[in-house]
């Protein structure tokens, strides 16, 4: 780096927060959406409908828990159905944060500081709600801890050399690690709140929280040394966690799933997926709770262009594997990819090429980029083109492959649609109790962006 | 003392709770909830007997009954748009049970004390978990197949077939296997009733003298006996011994699938009643006039095994007979003919004059406008005129009696009579006209002549002729008597209804297809307060009082004429058919007038023929309430719990009703039509089927019924409806118009083209296959063994292994029954059916080949588990259930299941099965009796599948184990192999080279299914080879 004087001049052109912030007003703004602010209406109506859908949740599961998963549309040959679906598409969106905090951060993209708390907290969130479908998928969920290793007197262990094994451990420690790493995030600005809270119960759990935060040397030198080896832990995480779950496919002889590189594609469209929900999320806050300075276009744009970057790979991912399909010459391999195109789930193939392939290429355009709105569209569009990729992978393959007797088609019954209704109420519950109690910027970061921080630094 | 007396107060509350005088209406409808405390208190006050008493009194109450339904909603809905308020079917499974289960828990503070006791005599034979097995005999109208019933402590649990009855030779038939669910039926009829109050046996027999009384009087000018086709020469006696004290008595007989026309046939050209059988053994040219005779009718098992006798091909034995079939609607015989021409059933006649014609023993014309019909009349008659005397041509029961009186006269100009073609005197103890013994009965009273009917079994006013108005004729007659297995629709318009005990409780017996007395004995005491036909009878006789068991063996005392009578006996009743007893062939000579002149070919005028035919798993509606039956794929058309208006793609198109093959069957609804036909109409729904013919419409009996029981009740359409007396199989004049509305049916298989590439089905002519076998699998790919990682399996001891011979296997599909009763296979029910839910874990494929849908060439293939060596299930389930086993079996291990499902997805035959809810019966008392203790019940989110009947390798192993010997080839035959008439399935221990199995394997034409993906299935299948006459094929 150039010595100081020229830094301050150069940076403040490519500023990533807004001009105009002081240590004290980033601390003053951030923590009053908790403390001082009033609730706005638009908190109250997101967490009503997540509410209102997570009752829908604890409905269908008590329904789903009296009769059993045949409340769903499975079937044979279609096993998996939206459980499965919702799994993987949960556990995509959550890699985003785990990337933000600690990819970007050993790469040194500080920008990410403004985004990084509540993309990890979204990560949280969605990887608990990707939780619930391996257990509640399966035929008998209060056995679930059959898929851990632990002593028993059965003298049975599970198996290890199936991906679903593999996948206990890799969530599990996924889930681990990133609330880990958030929490530790989170307790120097828990002692701020702490600090700044009136309200004596809340100073006592924020207190509670921020572990006997003060702020010392000390402190800050163990933080950073903390921060940076869970990043380090965290990092090959992200890349292990999505590959273990293209496992539970690639592992299968099934056509369409068999492939070796699922891996490498699942990481992409999980990326893809994660930022896209990390706009979706940041776009609308930003402007409810006037953080447009901290979170401001350029981040918006950069997120955009990871997408773009990763929605590319996705698409190659789809060409090469319908090339494959047809250059492998196996007759199995080249009717599933025929029946994906032409077959009973066409219009579900195309809608997720249309999503995922073609509407995407629109973010090469900057206006469509950089403007809030339009981003927003498409990062919902690339929900949804996500979510119908996997949905496409299980169901299409399932239901024709080897055996035409034994094909048959899936349904979604309304059972299907109110489970993964209801995840996303848990998810959007979750999220605004976050937003609600915890500080979803991270303060300490934002303010090492500021400036002034790099002045002193230097 | 006090407890001793309780049990028979039990039995009664059951019987009390088993009757289904239930309103259908408070299903499902919010009513306020009846006081049960109040009930409750109402208990308290009482003690002991009373106590249960009371209990049984308030079962009936319909307060009582309405709080049971609230608690218990016999069709639970509302919850899950997955069950419709229609289905409930497999709810009768449970629902019993729940009724009395609550009875117990609603009423009870305090369980009544009652033991239970050991043996203290062990009875003789009896070692608890082994089953004994005791010789007896299933009819079908009237017609015996030998069956070997399988008791586990005194229940029946299994029917298989008994190996040294002519007519079973070890097979037996999904009909014969599934009655032993019907015995269980929660739904059998349990009570005598008067007008649906119940009486007892003693009341009814009161009003039998006095109403006998006045009859004597009148000579019994007013008694009419309405029986099912009766072989029984028992019963036979006893009617004659009837008609002797009253010679005004009138019997009539009737069975709407029965065999009319074969018996008109037999008047006309022998003039005189006469049985036909055949023997294909030695039949090297086979022509079938819609005859399907491989998998329906007297003998079939027989036949179908000497069919495939006769085809089997294996290394230095590739002679196979030839088939020709006509027929309109596609069958298994159909399916497995080397030449097939779909022909409508009216025009079967013109082939059949026209093919006697060409062989110089009719006098018709040698060519007509159906093309169909005249294209392979030389090469066939050449076939047939080069086979003298080892050729058969089979008239279909269901062809009029001039098709019969052709083929017989065929036979005999072909020598074939004597040699594959036998005629006996008749089987039948009383072999009229049916239509006409109906008409006539209806006659009598129309004019009011009939003061006493007894109907004993059948089911008349269901499948009676529809303009005799059977239904309202019987309330003709001034007492009504009727003895049924069920409380059905003829019991409706009957005064008495008497229980019949099912023939697993009682004696009998009847003769098979070529006459052989088979004797049936009681496995089990009657479950409820049942009498069988024999009995009621006699009640009319000097004797009235006799058991079941006298009135048999006493006939046969007065049959027999040595002095060994008891050994005799003893013998008869342990082998299930007495030795000898098939009726001599005789020599029959041909009347001139038994053939006349050809009529006028049929014109359909527009129109289309409406074909009749039994169904192929309920058969005449008899069995409409047997779950087994309903969810058993129908052969060809995989179709369950529904029949169908089946006509070709042609038709349905020309008809606006073809939707195309490839659908999806759990959403798309099929298009209605009207059916027409004489001024009456049917609303049935489109079942498009390649093979059948064009321009008619094929309807499967028994369907519609509307007092079955919960489970056939309102499932499918009344085709009796349309049939009449002139039409008891086909006729023109059938109109067609599509109307508003569709049908979701329940199949467990869409109609599939063959992919040639996946090499699903290996088949070839035989001809090519002779000259070069290793040929067949040329485009085939074997991976190399070394393509794991894992290392190989060792298998010091046993290594068990199927095959399945392609080239013998009709479709039948009496080995899915045979899986189902085995192995406590769950039923459903059509609903979860139409979901892809069905459980049966063989199942049995069709697959069509060629672009031809108006007659493709068409495959079945039975698939049960592979047990792969290489197993793609084993790899992925996370909990260590499915496992491979020391002897190379993949064991599911149930409780260990936690029903991730992963194993399924990775099935690449998909071969696995899931209980998506609690599909197994856990609370139907009486079913429970039927389960095989053997083998699991599964409960709900588990998964299963074939296991090879593992249960019956350890028994065999545990049995040579304490022989000290190894288990011996043959020893074990799983329940598919068992049931299979043309041994098409070979069971045994691979390790053996010697073994059958593995003489199987070893031959050229053997086959892995999916062998590519380098699975190594331990289930392999055998090529399937055609024969064609070189005439045709070129």
């Amino acid at each position: 780096m150039p010595d100081g004087q020229e830094v301050v001049e150069k940076q403040a052109k490519s500023e990533i927060i807004a001009p105009g912030y002081t240590f004290g007003t980033v601390t003053d703004q951030i923590s009053a959406v908790v403390l001082t602010k009033k609730t706005p209406l638009f908190w109250v109506a997101c967490f009503g409908v997540g509410f209102s859908l997570l009752l829908v949740f604890l409905w269908a599961v008590a329904l789903l828990l009296a009769k059993g998963v045949g409340i769903w549309g499975i079937r044979t040959p279609v096993m998996w159905g939206f459980a499965i679906t919702n799994f993987v598409w949960w556990i995509g969106i959550g890699h985003a944060g785990t990337l933000i905090s600690a990819i970007l951060l050993l790469l040194n993209q500080s920008w990410r500081n403004s985004i990084n708390r509540f993309a990890e907290a979204m990560t949280l969130f969605a990887v608990a709600c990707a939780g619930m479908f391996p257990l509640l998928h399966l035929g008998r969920p209060w056995l679930f801890y059959w898929l851990f290793p632990y002593p028993n007197s059965m003298g049975v262990q599970p198996q290890f050399r199936s991906p679903l094994v593999w996948d206990v451990f890799a969530v599990s420690t996924y889930a681990t690690v990133s609330a880990m790493f958030w929490y530790v995030g989170l307790m120097p600005d828990m002692a701020t709140l702490r600090d700044r809270a009136k309200n004596r119960v809340a100073r006592v759990l924020y207190g509670m929280g921020a572990m006997g935060w003060r702020g010392s040397a000390k402190h800050w030198s163990i933080y950073e040394t903390a921060s940076l080896l869970l990043a380090g832990l965290a990092t090959p995480l992200v890349l292990s966690v999505h590959t273990v779950v293209s496992f539970d496919f690639t592992i299968a002889i099934l056509p369409g799933w068999h492939s070796t590189f699922f891996p490498p594609y699942f990481v992409a469209g999980a990326i893809y997926s994660g930022f896209a929900m990390v706009l979706a999320l940041a776009i609308p806050l930003r402007s409810v709770y006037g953080l447009q300075g901290l979170i401001t276009d350029r981040h918006l744009e950069n997120a955009a262009k990871i997408m773009l970057a990763t929605g590319l790979i996705v698409s190659y991912a789809y060409i090469m594997e319908t090339f494959l399909a047809w250059y492998s010459g196996d007759i199995f391999e080249e009717a599933a990819f025929w029946h994906r195109m032409t077959g009973p789930y066409a219009s579900t193939y195309w809608a997720l090429i249309s999503c995922n392939i073609i509407l995407p290429q629109a973010l090469w355009i900057k206006r469509i980029r950089t403007n809030p709105v339009t981003l927003f569209i498409w990062s919902i569009i690339v929900l949804i083109g996500m979510w119908l990729e996997r949905y496409v992978i299980i169901v299409s393959s399932l239901a024709q492959d080897y055996l035409p007797s034994s094909w048959g088609y899936f349904h979604a019954t309304r059972w299907d649609w109110a489970t993964f209704a209801g995840t996303v109420g848990l998810f959007m519950f979750l999220f605004f109790i976050f937003i609600r109690l915890l500080p979803m910027i991270s303060i300490f970061e934002v303010r090492t962006l500021l400036p002034q921080a790099r002045v002193k630094g230097a | 003392m006090n407890d001793k007396e309780k049990q028979p107060e039990l039995v009664q509350i059951q019987g009390s709770f088993g009757d289904r005088q239930r309103n259908p209406q408070t299903a499902g409808v919010s009513q306020p909830v009846p006081e049960i405390p109040g009930i409750r208190a109402e208990l308290e006050k009482k003690q002991g007997r009373e106590y249960w008493r009371s209990l049984n009194d308030l079962a009936a109450a319909p307060g009582f009954r309405e709080a049971l339904e609230r608690e218990f909603p016999r069709q639970a809905i509302g919850w899950s748009e997955d069950e419709d308020s229609v289905e409930g079917r497999r709810k009768f499974l449970k629902l019993m049970g729940a009724s009395l289960a609550l009875a117990g828990l609603a009423a009870c503070t305090k369980q009544p004390t009652e033991h239970i006791m050991p043996y203290i005599r062990q009875p003789e034979e009896l070692i608890p978990g082994r089953p004994l097995f005791f010789a007896t005999a299933a009819t079908l109208n009237g017609v015996a197949t030998g069956v070997l019933a399988e008791s586990h402590e005194g229940r029946p649990t299994k029917l298989e077939g008994n190996p040294e009855h002519p007519a079973s030779l070890g097979a037996c038939d999904s009909f014969s296997q599934a009655t032993v669910l019907e015995l269980y039926d929660p739904d059998r009829s349990q009570t005598l009733a008067f007008r649906g109050d119940i009486r007892s046996w003693g009341s009814l027999f009161s009003m039998l003298r006095e109403s006998l009384a006045v009859q004597k009087l009148k000579n019994g000018a007013g008694i009419r006996i309405l029986t099912e086709t009766v072989t029984s020469p028992t019963m036979a006696a006893q009617i004659q011994a009837i008609q002797k004290l009253y010679p005004g008595l009138k019997w009539h007989q009737w069975d709407p699938g029965g065999t009319h026309s074969a018996r008109a046939a037999a008047m006309q050209t022998f003039g005189q009643p006469a049985n036909t059988y055949y023997d294909f053994t030695n039949a090297k040219a086979i022509v079938s006039l819609d005859a399907d005779f491989l998998a329906q009718g007297p003998g079939t098992l027989r036949y179908a095994r000497q069919f495939s006798e006769g085809r089997r091909v294996r290394t230095g034995q590739m002679a196979m007979n030839r088939l020709y079939v006509v027929e309109p609607m596609l069958t298994p015989t159909g399916a497995k003919a080397d030449h097939r021409i779909a022909l409508r059933a009216g025009d079967i006649e013109e082939f059949a004059w026209a093919l006697a014609t060409s062989l110089g023993v009719a006098n018709g014309p040698k060519n007509g406008e159906n093309y169909e019909i005249y294209k392979w009349l030389g090469p066939i008659a050449r076939d047939l005129q080069a086979n003298k005397g080892a050729s058969v041509v089979i008239a279909g029961a269901e062809q009029p009696p001039t098709v019969h009186a052709l083929a017989h006269v065929m036979n005999d100009a072909l020598g074939n009579v004597g040699k594959t073609v036998f005629h006996t005197d008749p089987i039948e103890a009383n072999p009229v006209d049916q239509v006409a013994s109906l008409e006539d009965l209806v006659k009598d009273l129309d004019a009011g002549a009939v003061d006493l009917l007894l109907v004993l079994g059948g089911n008349p006013v269901f499948n009676a002729p529809v303009e005799l108005g059977l239904g309202s004729q019987f309330q003709k007659a001034r007492l009504r008597v009727r003895l049924g297995l069920y409380d059905d629709e003829t019991s409706a318009v009957c005064d008495w209804h008497l229980p019949e005990t099912h023939y697993l409780e009682t004696w009998g017996d009847a003769r098979a297809f070529d006459g052989t007395v088979s004797i049936q004995q009681p496995l089990i005491a009657p479950l409820y307060d049942g009498r069988s036909a024999l009995q009621v009878l006699q009640m009319l006789t000097v004797a009235p009082d006799q058991s079941p068991y006298q009135i048999v063996k006493g006939y046969w005392a007065t049959q027999h004429t040595g002095a060994d009578f008891e050994q005799w006996w003893r013998l008869a009743v342990h082998d299930g058919f007495i030795r000898g007893s098939a009726l001599p062939p005789k020599t029959l000579a041909i009347r001139g007038a038994a053939i006349t002149q050809p009529a006028a070919p049929e014109h359909l005028r527009g129109e289309l023929e409406v074909i009749f035919r039994p169904d192929p798993t309920i058969y005449d509606g008899r069995f409409a309430n047997n779950g087994w039956l309903q969810e058993l794929p129908k052969p060809i058309t995989k179709l369950t719990w529904d029949n169908a208006a089946i006509m070709s793609p042609a038709t349905a198109n020309r008809l606006g009703v073809y939707q195309g093959l490839n659908l999806d069957r759990t959403n798309d609804s099929a298009p209605m039509v009207d059916l027409t036909y004489q001024g009456r109409k049917l609303r049935a729904p489109v079942w498009v089927q390649p093979g059948h013919v064009n321009g008619a419409v094929t309807l499967y009996l028994g369907y519609g019924r509307t007092r079955a029981g919960r489970v056939g009740s309102g499932m499918g359409f009344n085709p009796y409806g349309l049939r009449t007396a002139k039409a008891l199989w086909h006729d023109t004049g059938l109109a067609v118009k599509k109307t508003s509305g569709g049908y979701l049916f329940a199949t467990t298989q869409d109609q599939h083209a063959l992919d040639t590439r996946r090499h699903i089905i290996v088949a070839s002519d035989i001809e090519p296959y002779r000259k070069d076998p290793e040929g067949l699998h040329a485009n085939e790919e074997a991976p190399p063994r070394t393509l794991t990682l894992y290392p190989e399996w060792k298998y010091p001891n046993y290594a068990w292994g199927m095959a399945i011979d392609l080239n013998a296997c009709t479709g039948c599909s009496a080995c899915v029954t045979a899986c189902v009763a085995e192995n406590n296979i769950a039923v459903v029910g059509k609903d979860q059916v139409r979901r892809g839910r069905v459980m049966q874990w063989l199942r049995v494929d069709t697959y069509y080949n060629g672009e031809n849908v108006n007659n493709p060439p068409t495959y079945n293939m039975p698939v049960p588990c592979m047990q792969c060596e290489d197993a793609p299930c084993e790899l992925v389930c996370p909990v260590q259930a499915t496992n491979h086993s020391a002897e190379g079996l993949n064991d599911m291990v149930y409780n260990r299941c936690v029903g991730t499902r992963y194993c399924s997805n990775n099935c690449p035959y998909k071969v696995r099965r899931f209980n998506f809810y609690l599909f197994s019966d856990w609370e139907t008392p009486s079913l429970k009796l039927l389960h095989n203790p053997n083998v699991t019940v599964r409960s709900r989110g588990v998964m299963e599948k074939c296991t090879y009947c593992v249960q019956r390798i350890n028994a065999a192993k545990i049995r040579s184990e304490k022989e000290g010997r190894h288990v011996r080839d043959g020893e074990i035959q799983t329940a598919c192999q068992d049931a299979c008439p043309t041994e098409a399935i070979i069971f045994g221990n691979i390790n053996d080279p010697n073994s059958r199995v593995s003489n199987m394997k070893a031959q050229p034409s053997n086959y892995g299914l999916l062998a590519e993906l380098n699975t190594r299935p331990r289930t392999t299948y055998l090529a399937t080879f055609r024969n064609p006459n070189p005439e045709i094929e070129a």
